[in-house]
């Protein structure tokens, strides 16, 4: 069985069809890429996706259970976490408690517990402390984890978003142009350790990049969209040559 | 020239080893507690710190009352200051914090103050001081929080202007509400009437507890200035407990991107409700306060209205929003500076106004931050100051 299995996903703002009739099928552990034009849905599948938005129609299942319209926090419990386009971070709090509130679901103890600061308190926090200091060294960002998040540079902050999306401890990881505002050695960089991660956490990733560079290095298979309508799927290599893409997207 | 000289000497002798062994002693007890108090993390230094001061603050004020110091005008404040104070602080934690505006904490205020005096007077003569007022603080604590709770069901599905604008009427409701409410005890027990006096159909024997807009009278004068200062101290460890736990990184994450707050799957109404609930008891805390203190408890738009949210508010926002400490100097110095002020009479309230106009230019306006900036008068560059003074 598919860890993500998208049937005829749609929605609709208004009059305007933003995607139609999407399909995708993602097996446990592919990395998979989502391209196409700018405006073509593709960060509003990953909002559909994660419950943002609530899809029109079409249904869509994870690890054969149906998450269709259900809230982002269930969604996320039940396995998928993502990153942004344009970095959401909780700015006014340091790297280290960025991680932690990602924790957050994974470690328990009341709000009673807190206030009263109760031996439980102590002890969790310490082993969040620890969890959390151990997801930033994969990033190199422990040294910097007392620092405000907003104050990172902003590789850092994307690579931060990834830490604390893996916090939640997802089955599937969306990312939503990681690449995104870096320099070619960030991106070699940045490919380096979507591998890595997936390596080391096991995790599904899906993502959507405009670096061709990125995508034909890391990707297996590849969907295309345009105009909300998907254009072309299938394994990197046979997509990229495929003459309809080459000619909406990658250009001639 | 030889006399100083050897006075001088003979002192020494003497003064010195006494001096010699109070600092050996001093360094024995001292270090360790600089060596616990510099390991500890910032917010929790910057607690300990206000909770120094307020305690020091606490030994002067009650020195000079003892000794006759304090004029009667000061000593009626004590007690209403650290009551405004805690509401400052439980507002600081729903617009700091949770990130939303309310306007009707003055409500939460007066729901606490009419609880707990309303069992008070009505349990006067049945349950022993210490263990009624106990009860009374925890029943108007949990009241407020519960209206709090109710409250903040609808409205924190509303945000920004629309939660401010519902908040404000839910203070005037309140506020209106128990100037129509007459309430009597007598053999019979309890009667409730909202439209006045002889409706209540009370024996002979019957007593007033709410009387409308009279409010309630006779309310067992309980909190001193102890108990508010102690109460005071115990809100802010609450506050900062809490804003440094798993829930307020979780509420904090909630006002920081709501969007981000709810894919990393925190639930977010559950968050939200709870900082406001905490937020209301506080100010629940507060009335209790103000209620045993006063004879005549009424509700009017000063004490319970908008105007006093609204003052609170100015707490708030002058101390510095997300700062709890910043709340509480803010609503002792603009508590006390109209009555130090009195003397001054016609101009009062004008130089009030200008006081607040400056203090908030001074914490606020971009210039004057940079200019502080510059000439180091920001709060971290003068603990800075201090810390290079300990070193030397």
């Amino acid at each position: 069985m598919a860890l993500l299995e998208v049937n005829n996903l749609g929605i609709s703002f208004g009059g305007l069809r933003a995607v139609d009739e999407f399909n995708l099928k993602i097996e446990q552990g592919e990395l998979y890429g989502l391209i196409g034009p700018n405006g073509a849905g593709k960060t509003t599948v990953f909002n559909m996706l994660t419950g943002i938005y609530k899809p029109t129609d079409g249904t869509i299942f994870l690890d054969g259970k149906d998450v269709t319209g259900k809230k982002t926090a269930e969604i996320n419990k039940a396995g998928v976490a993502r990153t942004f386009q344009n970095i959401r971070l909780f700015g006014d709090q340091s790297v280290l408690d960025n991680v932690k509130i990602g924790l957050h679901n994974s470690f328990e103890y009341g709000t009673a517990t807190g206030i009263f600061r109760l031996p439980k308190f102590f002890s969790t926090e310490k082993k969040m402390d620890k969890k959390a200091l151990e997801l930033l060294s994969v990033f190199g960002l422990d040294t910097m984890a007392n620092v405000l998040a907003s104050n990172l540079p902003y590789g850092k902050q994307r690579e931060l978003e990834i830490a604390r999306a893996l916090a939640t401890n997802p089955k599937l990881l969306l990312l939503d142009e990681p690449a995104a505002g870096m320099n070619p050695n960030e991106t070699r960089d940045l490919m380096n350790t979507i591998a890595l991660i997936r390596k080391e956490f096991g995790v599904t990733i899906l993502l959507i990049e405009h670096d061709m560079k990125l995508v034909s290095g890391i990707c297996e298979k590849l969907t295309v969209l345009n105009f909300g309508r998907v254009l072309a799927q299938g394994e990197t290599s046979a997509v990229l040559n495929d003459p309809e893409v080459i000619k909406a997207y990658l250009g001639e | 020239m030889k006399i100083l000289e050897k006075l001088k000497k003979s002192t020494q002798k003497i003064i010195g080893p006494v001096a010699d062994t109070v600092s050996k002693y001093a360094k024995k007890v001292i270090t360790p507690v600089v060596n616990l108090y510099k390991k500890l993390n910032k917010p929790t230094k910057k607690l300990i710190r206000t909770e120094t001061v307020i305690l020091a603050l606490f030994a002067v004020v009650s020195v000079m009352e003892s000794s006759g110091n304090l004029t009667s005008l000061m000593k009626g404040l004590l007690v209403p200051v650290c009551a405004y104070s805690l509401v400052a602080v439980g507002l600081n934690l729903c617009v700091g914090y949770l990130g939303e505006l309310s306007l009707g904490h003055a409500g939460f205020m007066c729901v606490g103050a009419f609880t707990s005096a309303l069992f008070s007077r009505t349990f006067q003569d049945v349950i022993p001081d210490v263990p009624r007022f106990i009860i009374a603080l925890v029943l108007g604590t949990a009241v407020a929080a519960l209206f709090g709770f109710l409250i903040a069901i609808p409205v924190l599905r509303l945000s920004g202007d629309y939660l401010a604008i519902v908040t404000l009427a839910f203070g005037e409701i309140i506020k209106n509400v128990i100037n129509v409410l007459y309430v009597g005890k007598d053999s019979k027990g309890l009667h409730f009437s909202m439209k006045d006096q002889m409706s209540l159909n009370m024996d002979l024997d019957g007593m007033m507890l709410i009387n409308g807009p009279q409010g309630i009278t006779g309310t067992p004068r309980q909190s001193t200035f102890l108990i508010a200062v102690l109460l005071l101290m115990l809100a802010l460890i609450v506050t900062h407990n809490f804003v440094h736990s798993r829930t307020g990184r979780a509420v904090m994450a909630i006002r920081d991107n709501q969007i981000a707050a709810e894919t990393v799957g925190l639930p977010v109404t559950k968050y939200k409700l709870v900082a406001f609930t905490l937020s209301a008891a506080i100010a629940g805390v507060g009335g209790v306060l103000y209620a045993h203190n006063i004879n005549s408890l009424t509700a009017t738009t000063n004490n319970f209205g908008y105007n006093m949210s609204i003052m609170i508010l100015v707490y708030v926002v002058l101390g510095g929003i997300g700062n709890f400490s910043g709340s509480v100097i803010a609503a002792v110095v603009l508590t006390m500076l109209p009555e130090l002020l009195r003397g001054l009479s016609t101009y009062r309230m004008l130089i009030y106004s200008i006081v607040l106009i400056g203090l908030m230019l001074f914490n606020w306006a971009p210039g004057i931050l940079k200019w502080r900036e510059a000439h180091g008068l920001n709060a971290t560059a003068i603990i800075g100051r201090f810390k290079k003074k300990e070193v030397q």
